[in-house]
């Protein structure tokens, strides 16, 4: 998934049914023993996914890998040996050596953190810009929403690969960057460019939640802008979002891996899946492990995270059960 | 119809403009200096800065550059690179390779990816239903360079039925078709689900229901009556993708040494030829709001209810 922004559009066609969940949820459990919430009646409903299980378990390992890589591998992702260069998967190590005689396995293990942490902060910084501007262009409307869903489409139009390389190769060029600065940059890109998908959805969920009694009951009892956004319309419009951030979380890391191929995310000495990829190329015809188990933990992450958006939308969206 | 079009033709232009300057502005006006790297190891010679200031306009405000360029660009005149070739004529040869990369991966999604959708939403729950569903979450999860990768080897290197690099150019079609397959393998992964759901919620409507009841023969309630009304996110996908297809081409051309517009600007941004990379990426943004806007008019076609004014 190397375009977050059509990955999100497949995600906000379905999406903007969610707000359905709101008002006919707590009717149906009051029958049983005591009503719940939206959120605890969405998590009743996950844990009995299969799906939900399974990606759940996939995520906590890669989080478990970005966190603490010593409990997987004890062999040195940065040590490398010309001598061991390109063999093939052994006991020794699982999944071979590379061309420069690093240890895949080890590496793969390592390589977990850099995109975990470059798809969490992106995603994290792509919600809040985009949430924060969408609620806003919902709540007030008028020239408000005009000007914002204009400046929305301006950043739209550039498709995603092109304006993320445009953007890392101007920031770049101003002589050698760290690999925190090249990290921080590609976050900054990717989110720079995904920002106005978010928004419109949120955007859209907030213009419905706007309509809602409670809201109007809320502002005749004097209530203020800002306790209307926070209190009543966040809560009730943001659970399209999330689903969007679970998917778009997936697709971040494989943007990041995309960016690292092209050259242009981050390079060695960062270890990452992408960074791995792009050193395979050269060898792929003689050492296709080289390319295929950074290949397969990035797919299964990837398909980790859409499929937890997947449950996640199907368990807070009640018209698709 | 026509006020609307208008009116819809009005809004593109702020955001033709501004998304065209931020381009501009990206490629031409960052700190450092425009001309570092540009003549290989050495610094450039002063008569060489002087008439390349000259010729862009360097000296001008951002603005007035951008004015400049958007007048030459109205005209037709891409510019020249520092090299001095024309940019529009490597445009010219290198937009025929990318249209017809993505006009593959556009037929190929819309036939494998209709098809799977529209007999996985008619038939319903079943074997057949989770394996497209599966296939299609692979799919979602696989990146375009992996799936590039994959299939140039296994079909390329060890099967040798494709040839692993399209050196023509023009590309001739029969060796677009894997290239076509993953540039759109994503897409198709979409355009599945989008039509299955959609399918899957139609198939239940009252006009459906009603076609079945007048004794309609199978074929003409699905293609007529299920398929027209359930067509309309589909298609709004379909349209919106033809310019991300082309924008993410890089990757794909990258991998199959296809001669089209993501080499070209790949090769600008390394070369840091602003005009290269100024002038494709506006192309490519006016691609992608036209095509926007026929998918908005396409709406009054499929779907006579929605009415424009």
């Amino acid at each position: 998934m190397t375009d977050p922004s059509t990955a999100a559009t497949g995600a906000a066609v379905t999406t903007t049914a969610a707000e359905h969940v709101t008002a006919a949820e707590h009717v149906e459990t009051k029958g049983s023993n005591k009503p719940r919430s939206l959120a605890s009646d969405a998590w009743y409903d996950l844990r009995r996914r299969p799906l939900f299980v399974i990606s759940a378990a996939l995520i906590l390992l890669v989080v478990l890998m970005a966190l603490v890589p010593t409990l997987f591998t004890s062999a040195d992702p940065n040590y490398g040996d010309l001598n061991r260069s390109r063999q093939g998967p052994s006991a020794d190590a699982w999944f071979g050596y590379d061309n420069q005689g690093y240890d895949i396995f080890s590496r793969t293990i390592y390589g977990a953190r850099a995109s975990i942490v470059v798809g969490v902060s992106a995603t994290v910084l792509t919600i809040l810009i985009g949430a924060t501007l969408g609620l806003l262009a919902g709540f007030y409307g008028g020239w408000i929403d005009g000007l914002m869903s204009r400046i929305a489409d301006v950043f739209f139009g550039l498709p995603f690969v092109l304006g993320a390389i445009v953007i890392l190769s101007s920031f770049r060029s101003q002589g050698e960057s760290s690999a925190t600065e090249i990290m921080v940059l590609v976050v900054l890109s990717i989110s720079l460019l995904s920002w106005p998908v978010c928004m419109r959805i949120m955007r859209s969920a907030a213009i419905t939640a706007k309509q809602q009694d409670y809201v109007k009951a809320a502002r005749a009892l004097g209530a203020s802008s800002s306790r209307i956004i926070l209190r009543h319309m966040l809560p009730n419009a943001i659970a399209p979002v999330l689903v969007y951030a679970t998917i778009a979380l997936g697709a971040f890391i494989g943007a990041e891996a995309t960016l690292s191929f092209l050259g242009l995310g981050l390079r060695a000495p960062v270890v990452s899946w992408g960074v791995m990829i792009a050193d395979s190329r050269d060898v792929i015809r003689v050492a296709p492990h080289s390319l295929l188990f950074p290949a397969a933990f990035l797919t299964a992450t990837v398909l980790a995270f859409v499929m937890l958006g997947d449950a996640v939308r199907e368990a807070l969206d009640p018209k698709m059960r | 119809m026509g006020r609307y079009v208008l009116r819809r033709l009005l809004q593109l232009i702020p955001v033709f403009i501004g998304t065209t300057f931020l381009i501009y502005w990206l490629v031409w006006s960052l700190p450092g200096d425009p001309f570092s790297g540009k003549c290989g190891d050495r610094p450039c010679p002063d008569s060489y800065i002087a008439f390349m200031t000259e010729k862009f306009n360097l000296d001008d405000p951002l603005i007035v550059q951008y004015g400049k360029y958007m007048a030459d660009l109205l005209t037709g005149d891409f510019g020249e690179t520092f090299r001095g070739t024309s940019v529009g004529e490597l445009i010219g040869e290198a937009y025929p390779n990318t249209i017809r990369l993505a006009l593959v991966a556009l037929a190929i999604e819309a036939v494998i990816g209709l098809g799977a959708g529209i007999l996985t939403g008619l038939r319903g729950r079943g074997f057949l239903d989770n394996v497209v569903l599966v296939s299609t979450l692979f799919l979602i999860s696989l990146p375009v360079f992996v799936t590039g990768f994959v299939l140039q080897i296994v079909l390329g290197f060890e099967l040798g039925w494709i040839k692993t690099t399209v050196t023509a150019s023009p590309a001739p079609w029969g060796q677009l078709i894997v290239p076509g397959f993953v540039l759109g393998s994503l897409s198709m992964a979409y355009v599945t689900r989008l039509t299955r759901t959609s399918i899957a919620e139609n198939k239940r409507a009252d006009f459906v229901r009603t076609a079945v009841a007048k004794g309609l023969p199978q074929r003409r309630v699905v293609g007529v009556h299920l398929l027209r009304n359930s067509a309309i996110p589909v298609i709004t996908f379909l349209g919106t993708d033809l310019g991300a297809l082309m924008g993410g081409a890089i990757v794909t051309e990258g991998i199959f040494n296809i001669k089209g517009i993501g080499n070209l600007v790949y090769r600008g941004i390394l070369g840091k030829d602003g005009l290269i990379v100024t002038g494709v990426v506006t192309l490519l943004v006016m691609v992608y709001l036209l095509s926007n806007l026929l998918v908005d008019l396409l709406y009054a076609v499929l779907d006579p209810r929605i009415r424009y004014d």
